[in-house]
């Protein structure tokens, strides 16, 4: 009995240590302008069109970064040479490593997904104050249609954000 | 509503399929007087570009009268007969206001495919495969543009329908070749393809001040056009050494601009070409670049080479030693057409852009299959079909 209890306090102890240092390291990253480590950990940024104190005051940001399921840290950052602004964001939880995989992201269950849609969402909505619609697709699909239209619905929560 | 839908590999049919609606506040439906045919949508049709889904509507340049517009539509009008550049742009994120406005960031709504290919996506085209976008293309009764403010275009009443048609695609993407490769006074300037880009290739060049501009190709008809219209040279490579006879033609020294209007299914003469044919259909890689290599080999030392025929993906046998030790500047693009279609709408309105010689035959759109095949294989003289739904 003393040897069980020995052991799950030891392995509670390695979990909290864990749990600390991760966030010990989110804060640092937070921070540093260093290269992440872990995927996970990445900032998804999107350059906008326009000077940080206007996209900081657009009430559509927030709404789109407030969707339901997205718990958002959220960075804003004036753009090098009259870029615009740099808007970065990361969830506030780290997602689990078996969410970040292939599969994962091939169903459509990677929790960057809709964060990388959001942001694509908001630069568009603050750029050209609309987010363009595709017609639906009608009538019956080949095997291949099937694999290209699954790929499409991934398509705007995929790429290089 | 019929419209040309592309089946499978080499497999096109007319269809109906329903009629696009307003979907954003600043889209318009424009009804498509003449739509047509182009080099680039071979590589659809022949299965070398991914992400097609069958029921894809084809078809990118096109004409057309407004018959709709959105709530945020403010500089076109019902009844508007207008040309639509086959890109579709926002017209206000940084690369469509820094003149780019194919590299736009807001148009294509399946971002991942092309980012996947490329690293970063481009701007959305009409038809043009899902890694654009997946919009329906313009082979159409009707079709939706958004951002209609930005990518439609009013055409001065003097303007035939014909000559209009090409400001779409063919003469913005020949005129950005030109223009972006630098073309100056005195410049001597090469064009690998005379389909109907590199014909406007070479006839920017020659409004540039090109003192000679050298069209190549293999049909003779193609070439003789191009010398009856642009007055530039020509040569037909199945005859002759192109490398040789340009360096003869320009006293050794090279064309000071080339240009590569022929893109990922290039023919060619010799062991190149049968290499380059093996490894495409093996998908070893995903594009025959013999015309690239020939025009990076051609090139005079420090000259410029742009690339104006479509490619995907990946090439063999690039020589980046040619292109490094002699110094050259090698670039690329899709058409930036708002960038150019308004001054080419007004050259054309002054009888200093002919395009009208482009539209070989023409034809409803029911026999868009029939055009698809002759303009494939250059039957009959095809440089362009032309449909008219």
């Amino acid at each position: 009995m003393r040897r069980l209890i020995k052991s799950l306090a030891i392995s509670a102890g390695i979990a909290v240590g864990r749990r600390l240092w991760r966030r010990y390291r989110r804060k640092r990253g937070a921070k540093s302008t260093g290269p992440s480590t872990d995927d996970r950990d990445r900032w998804l940024a999107v350059s906008i069109n326009a000077p940080p104190e206007q996209v900081e005051a657009e009430p559509r940001l927030r709404e789109v970064l407030a969707r339901p399921g997205l718990r958002l840290q959220m960075r804003i950052t004036p753009a090098p040479g009259g870029r615009g602004t740099e808007l970065a964001v990361r969830l506030k939880e780290q997602p689990l490593p078996y969410d970040v995989n292939l599969l994962s992201r091939l169903a459509g269950r990677d929790p960057r997904q809709p964060v990388r849609r959001a942001l694509r969402d908001a630069k568009s909505l603050l750029e050209t104050g609309e987010v363009i619609e595709l017609e639906p697709r009608e009538g019956p699909r080949t095997l291949g249609g099937r694999i290209v239209e699954a790929a499409g619905a991934r398509a705007a929560g995929e790429g290089r954000l | 509503m019929r419209a040309l839908c592309w089946r499978g590999v080499n497999d096109l049919s007319v269809e109906d399929v329903p009629d696009p609606v307003i979907l954003n506040d600043q889209d318009a439906i424009v009804k498509v007087a003449a739509t047509t045919t182009c080099g680039s949508d071979l590589h659809l049709i022949d299965g070398y570009v991914p992400a097609m889904e069958s029921g894809d509507v084809l078809g990118h340049e096109f004409l057309g009268e407004v018959v709709e517009t959105g709530p945020g539509v403010d500089r076109l009008k019902k009844g508007d007969r207008v040309v639509v550049c086959s890109f579709i742009s926002c017209g206000r994120c940084w690369y469509c206001e820094h003149d780019l406005w194919s590299l736009c960031d807001n148009s294509n709504p399946k971002p991942g495919i092309a980012a996947a290919l490329w690293g970063y996506e481009t701007g959305a085209v009409y038809g043009y495969s899902h890694a654009m976008g997946g919009f329906r293309g313009s082979h159409a009764e009707y079709v939706r543009v958004p951002f209609a403010d930005y990518g439609a275009f009013r055409v001065p009443d003097g303007v035939d329908d014909e000559t209009a048609l090409f400001a779409s695609d063919a003469a913005p993407t020949g005129w950005m070749g030109a223009d972006l490769g630098g073309v100056g006074e005195g410049d001597v300037v090469a064009v690998w393809g005379c389909g109907a880009v590199g014909q406007m290739a070479a006839q920017a060049a020659t409004l540039l001040g090109a003192e000679r501009v050298i069209v190549i190709d293999r049909f003779r008809e193609r070439l003789d056009m191009a010398e009856r219209h642009i007055g530039a040279e020509t040569l037909d490579y199945t005859a002759t050494d192109v490398g040789a006879e340009l360096r003869e033609r320009t006293g050794g020294r090279g064309p000071d601009v080339c240009i590569e209007a022929v893109g990922m299914e290039a023919h060619g003469t010799g062991p190149q070409h049968l290499y380059d044919s093996a490894k495409q259909r093996l998908r070893l890689e995903t594009g025959r670049p013999q015309a690239l290599r020939e025009a990076i080999q051609a090139c005079r030392k420090g000259g410029s080479v742009f690339l104006l025929g479509v490619f995907v993906g990946w090439v063999d046998k690039f020589p980046v030693g040619a292109l490094m030790n002699k110094g050259l500047t090698v670039r690329g693009a899709q058409q930036h057409g708002q960038r150019y279609i308004p001054k080419l709408l007004d050259l054309m309105a002054e009888g200093r852009l002919e395009t009208r010689q482009f539209a070989t035959h023409a034809m409803g759109l029911d026999a868009a299959p029939r055009g698809y095949n002759m303009f494939k294989h250059k039957r009959d003289g095809c440089v362009r079909a032309v449909f008219h739904p």
